[in-house]
């Protein structure tokens, strides 16, 4: 079913398997028939560890999005509601048990709290007057979901705001509780390195956590050699920046959400011939994205640039594969012809649908104001012209573009240069709130206290210092047969993925200097290990890194670390995890003000 | 660090900088149309059992049997007996049924938790001072009586925390005394459960006086941040601005404040509500936002009740030709000025919607008020007035066209709104760079400022190539022919 899940050098089915156990082990706590009423925000994750055949083996017969009023219908012993720990949610929940309550036969309420239960809720649902309704409450700590063979994310979309903004530490702890929850699973991890404030407090909390283990020893022997826990506010830069890998672009354009992206229809209009096109879907054409698919999986982490000629070359393949029809003379060779018949067909749905999506993509990439778009972004990166007001943007602002672009942009320069002289940022400020809104003073604030966009103190610029070091401008890049990881914002090398490769070798003692100047501490601490799990490495076998992003990680980064993965003299292969997959549009959407 | 003028000059002439570019374009694109092609080709063929073995998929991409897929599936169904269901109940409806039965929660915690709603027994400072209707804030109340079977007066301010942090029930009454209670908080805050660090501020809220409350969180920085966020959460706006002035971070205390006129919905009310964030101490540069952001409400509520009249009325010539699309209220003041430009553009100065008057109260530079007005004249193809927007008259007389904002961006917007070509090609002309001039020219398909701006640099190669591009018989290619024969012209090609 996720066999996908098992490709990676560490199985992450166990992993998968592990909460679905968990969340069978609930169902059945309520016996007999249940609906379930979903949070809507949760069955994305959901879905990517169960499907409704579970659900349907341990009796739940209907299920619901939770909405005010009353709940539709249903002739079951059982209502569960799956829910965040969120006081607005709470409401609902009340007012929906309440009108259930004037309704008929009783039945049993439950509620289950993901990714935990939380006290304010309850005493909301206390205030209320339905507390006392709710049979089982209880917790389901789906903190890391499995969202392909390598790699794990959270999806708390408030993290990097909850982290940075508000200081709140709870998707920390949150982190803390996956990480053990990792290392049960997959043994003990011998080092911890981090870099940045919250990586220490998950550091210090999984520290804390074991001590309090203690009576436990852990027998199973280390998957994972490394954890690196790396804050996101130590790399500003990279998710700004327009991510052109093929899934980057993807993400980008469209937006992936738990590994399913929406299309515009049209591209994939009906196949069959003689529909003669009368009735052109108009939903969404919705499709998962992940490395159960063979071309997928291939092409995800290329730059956009060599992507079209893997899928021309694909396609000659599969003509060809098809053309062996001919050839197939005796009973045996049609026999075996038709029994490759489902993955070839399986091949050529798939480079269908690759092939409408690059189209659709590449009509954005060659717009002109794409085009300028990206130009002002590695002018920025590369350190040109980032201290005076970018005409290009104030071309934005003019023509009202939307303001997370034009923000976007402006904090990528602010960052490409500590921060903007007084002048430019009160103009940039002022053109923002009488174009946009005076409310808009909020979010830039808001901004401004996460760092992303700020004043020049001390008129010292560490950027160009920062980008020579870590060489994160190349200005020979191979978009086709990458060399370096910059390919994947072709020319930019993300800084953070830079500090995971400098890490691995050789070392930071290397680029100490530069540490110092990114934000928070860095530090390295050891997990012992008793001598029977201690691990003896083979010549020539790599380490397995777990790179844990606080609040937040793009897809070009993890292209990145692929790419890092698989170079044959690496040394490392990366499994990544983070709280949130993010791209520069989502990320600063999250930290804008509205209204509740 | 910045850069030399011969690192930039260096910088341009190499040709390292790369923008992202499609070298071999057309060779790329017709790849992926091959493939696509290709594909397309092998459909016949294939067709027709197409879903075997392959994971079934409903058009909406979602695997059948995934969970969204089955909601929508099991609420479907279910729909079709509701109104049976209906009835079923409107009959038994008479029979009132009672809540469910609590769980007989004899030990009720409630009883220590409640706020003064109840017997104002147990009033605490701040009870007294906050006016929010008192809620009780209990870390747990009204479970199953199986779970306080262990319930002890024992707990230490560590075990207390490490049992709330696994979800089971403890009395943080006991804990009297000052220090008992921050010796809660301390334990809370070091096992960095935001969860549990709540429910010890909550229980410290209710129990301490503000200012001692406030005192000893000013020096613990984790629960201090975390009281803010819950003070947020909660809505209770009249704390957290207490806690702000005590702390003597105004400019917070001024944003938060002013936060909240985003959940005021009636435009009275948001304008007087933000005529009280007027004066906060905001940054010197945020004042002034602040202060317009008042003024332009104020505006707004009486351009809006003027107009609506007038619209409803019917007798004004531009309502009727081009009705309003929606209601200026709270628009941001670049479309308050557009709106002005286009509805109200000869109004005197004295009036408060016109364009004139907002570009002095609110200090719009020239170069945002001219692309603001040429947008808005444009639109409504009032020729003249675009006209007159650059015309400037010097102290002799004579008249002189000029652009704050560039001609590109004039003809970029005229030809947006469809300008006719004969205006357009006035301003191509005046475009200063030739390069960019050609052009606008070229795209814009002004043939005459094409075709003398060949001649005039005397490119006859470029002219040529034109010359395939104009209409057969039509007057340009006579130009151009005439042009071409000409031998008064020197050519440089």
């Amino acid at each position: 079913m996720a066999a996908h899940l098992s490709y990676g050098r560490v199985n992450l089915n166990v992993l998968r398997e592990a909460v679905r156990r968990e969340l069978r082990e609930f169902l059945d706590k309520c016996a007999g028939s249940k609906a379930i009423v979903w949070d809507e925000y949760l069955t994305g994750p959901f879905g990517l560890i169960a499907q409704y055949s579970l659900l349907k083996e341990h009796e739940v017969e209907k299920m619901f999005t939770l909405k005010r009023s009353r709940l539709p219908a249903a002739d079951v012993k059982n209502i569960i509601f799956f829910v965040r720990p969120r006081l607005e949610l709470m409401d609902i929940i009340a007012e929906n048990v309440l009108s259930e309550d004037r309704r008929g036969p009783t039945r049993d309420f439950h509620i289950l709290f993901v990714p935990r239960r939380s006290l304010l809720c309850e005493q909301r649902l206390k205030d209320l007057g339905v507390l006392g309704s709710f049979i089982h409450r209880e917790e389901y700590s789906l903190d890391l979901i499995p969202f392909d063979g390598d790699l794990l994310s959270m999806e708390s979309e408030g993290a990097f705001k909850e982290c940075y903004l508000e200081s709140d530490q709870t998707s920390l702890y949150h982190a803390a509780k996956g990480l053990m929850t990792l290392q049960a699973l997959y043994g003990t991890i011998p080092q911890i390195f981090g870099k940045g404030e919250c990586a220490r407090q998950v550091a210090n909390m999984m520290i804390r956590m074991k001590r309090e283990f203690t009576g436990s020893q852990n027998s199973i022997f280390p998957v994972f050699d490394n954890l690196l826990l790396l804050d996101r506010n130590v790399d500003l830069l990279t998710p700004l920046a327009t991510q052109l890998t093929y899934e980057g672009l993807i993400d980008e354009i469209y937006g992936i959400q738990n590994s399913y992206v929406k299309l515009p229809p049209e591209k994939f209009a009906s196949k069959k011939q003689g529909d003669g096109g009368k009735d052109l879907p108009t939903e969404a054409k919705k499709l998962q994205l992940n490395s159960a698919e063979e071309l997928y999986a291939e092409i995800r982490d290329k730059n956009f640039n060599a992507v079209g000629s893997v899928l021309s070359k694909k396609a000659k393949v599969i003509s060809a594969a098809f053309e062996e029809r001919h050839n197939a003379k005796t009973v045996g060779e049609i026999k075996q012809f038709v029994s490759q018949l489902p993955h070839m067909q399986a091949a050529r749905g798939s480079l269908a649908n690759h092939t409408s999506i690059a189209e659709l993509i590449k009509d954005v990439t060659t717009s002109e104001d794409f085009f300028d778009k990206l130009t002002v972004e590695q002018e920025f990166m590369s350190g040109i012209d980032t201290d005076k007001v970018n005409s290009y943007i104030e071309d934005c602002i003019a023509q009202k573009h939307p303001l997370i672009k034009v923000l976007r942009l402006i904090c990528l320069q602010s960052v490409c240069n500590s921060g903007l002289k007084q002048k430019v940022l009160d103009y940039y400020k002022r053109e923002i709130l009488q174009t946009y809104g005076y409310e808009h003073i909020l979010t830039l604030h808001n901004l401004e206290k996460v760092g992303l966009l700020k004043p020049q103190t001390g008129g010292r610029n560490n950027y160009p210092t920062i980008r020579k070091t870590l060489r994160l401008w190349m200005d020979d890049v191979n978009e086709q047969n990458p060399t370096d990881i910059s390919y994947v914002y072709s020319g930019y090398a993300p800084l953070s993925v830079r500090l995971a490769q400098l890490l691995s070798r050789p070392g930071w003692r290397s680029i100490e200097e530069v540490l110092r100047m990114l934000p928070g501490p860095h530090f390295e601490e050891r997990q012992p290990l008793p001598t029977g799990l201690q691990k003896k490495r083979q010549p020539g076998e790599n380490r397995v890194t777990l790179i844990f992003f606080l609040g937040g990680v793009t897809f070009a980064e993890i292209a990145a670390l692929r790419f890092l993965s698989q170079l044959e003299d690496g040394g490392t292969e990366y499994v990544i995890a983070t709280t949130k997959l993010i791209n520069g549009a989502s990320w600063l959407e999250s930290l804008m003000e509205k209204p509740l | 660090m910045s850069r030399t003028k011969g690192d930039e000059e260096e910088y341009w002439n190499s040709s390292k900088f790369k923008a992202f570019t499609f070298d071999d374009e057309d060779d790329e694109l017709s790849q992926l149309k091959e493939s696509k092609r290709a594909v397309n080709s092998l459909r016949d063929f294939v067709d027709d059992d197409d879903d075997d073995d392959l994971e079934r998929v409903s058009w909406s991409g979602e695997p059948v049997g995934s969970i969204s897929w089955s909601i929508k599936e099991t609420a479907g169904t279910s729909g079709s007996n509701h109104e049976g269901r209906e009835q079923l109940k409107s009959r038994s409806s008479s029979l009132s049924y009672a809540q469910l039965p609590k769980p007989p929660s004899t030990y009720s915690l409630s009883s220590f938790f409640r706020g003064r709603t109840r017997l104002g027994s147990f009033q605490s400072l701040s009870d007294a001072l906050s006016d929010t209707p008192a809620k009780s804030y209990a870390p747990e109340v009204g479970r199953p009586r199986g779970e306080y079977r262990d319930y002890s007066n024992d707990w230490s301010p560590s075990d207390t925390v490490r049992r709330l942090r696994k979800g089971k029930v403890c009395s943080l009454e006991r804990f009297r005394s000052l220090q008992d209670k921050l010796q809660l908080l301390e334990e809370a805050v070091s096992m960095h459960d935001g969860n549990v660090i709540t429910a010890v501020l909550i229980f410290l809220k209710r129990t301490l006086s503000k200012e001692i409350l406030f005192r000893e969180l000013e020096v613990r920085q984790v629960a201090l941040r975390h009281l803010i966020h819950f003070l947020k959460e909660i809505g209770d706006h009249k704390l957290l601005l207490d806690l702000f002035r005590f702390l003597d971070r105004t400019e917070e205390l001024a944003l938060s404040h002013y936060r909240e006129h985003l959940n005021i919905q009636d435009p009275e009310k948001r304008k007087e509500f933000l005529k009280t964030c007027i004066g906060l101490p905001f940054s010197a540069e945020d004042s002034t936002h602040i202060q317009d952001h008042y003024t332009l409400l104020e505006r707004q509520i009486i351009i809006e009740a003027n107009d609506r009249h007038l619209e409803l009325a019917g007798q004004t010539e531009i309502f009727r030709k081009h009705p309003r699309k929606a209601s200026i209220l709270n628009m941001p003041l670049v479309t308050t000025l557009f709106y002005a430009c286009f509805y109200h553009y000869t109004e005197a100065e004295g009036t408060f919607s016109s364009p004139v008057n907002l570009k002095k109260t609110f200090k719009i530079p020239d170069k945002q008020y001219v692309l603001t007005a040429l947008a808005a004249r444009a639109k409504l193809r009032a020729w003249h007035d675009v006209d007159a927007l650059f015309t400037t008259k010097n102290w002799l007389g004579y008249t002189k066209k000029r652009a704050p904002i560039g001609f590109h961006r004039v003809v970029e917007i005229l030809h947006k709104n469809s300008a006719p070509v004969q205006i357009l090609q006035e301003y191509v002309n005046l475009v200063e760079d030739v390069d960019t001039k050609l052009n606008l020219a070229t795209k814009f398909k002004c043939h005459d400022v094409v075709i003398d701006t060949c001649r005039d640099l005397k490119d006859r190669q470029q002219l040529l190539a034109y010359r395939s591009k104009v209409d057969k018989g039509s007057a340009e290619e006579e130009k151009i022919d005439t042009i071409l024969s000409s031998s008064q012209i020197r050519w440089k090609n």
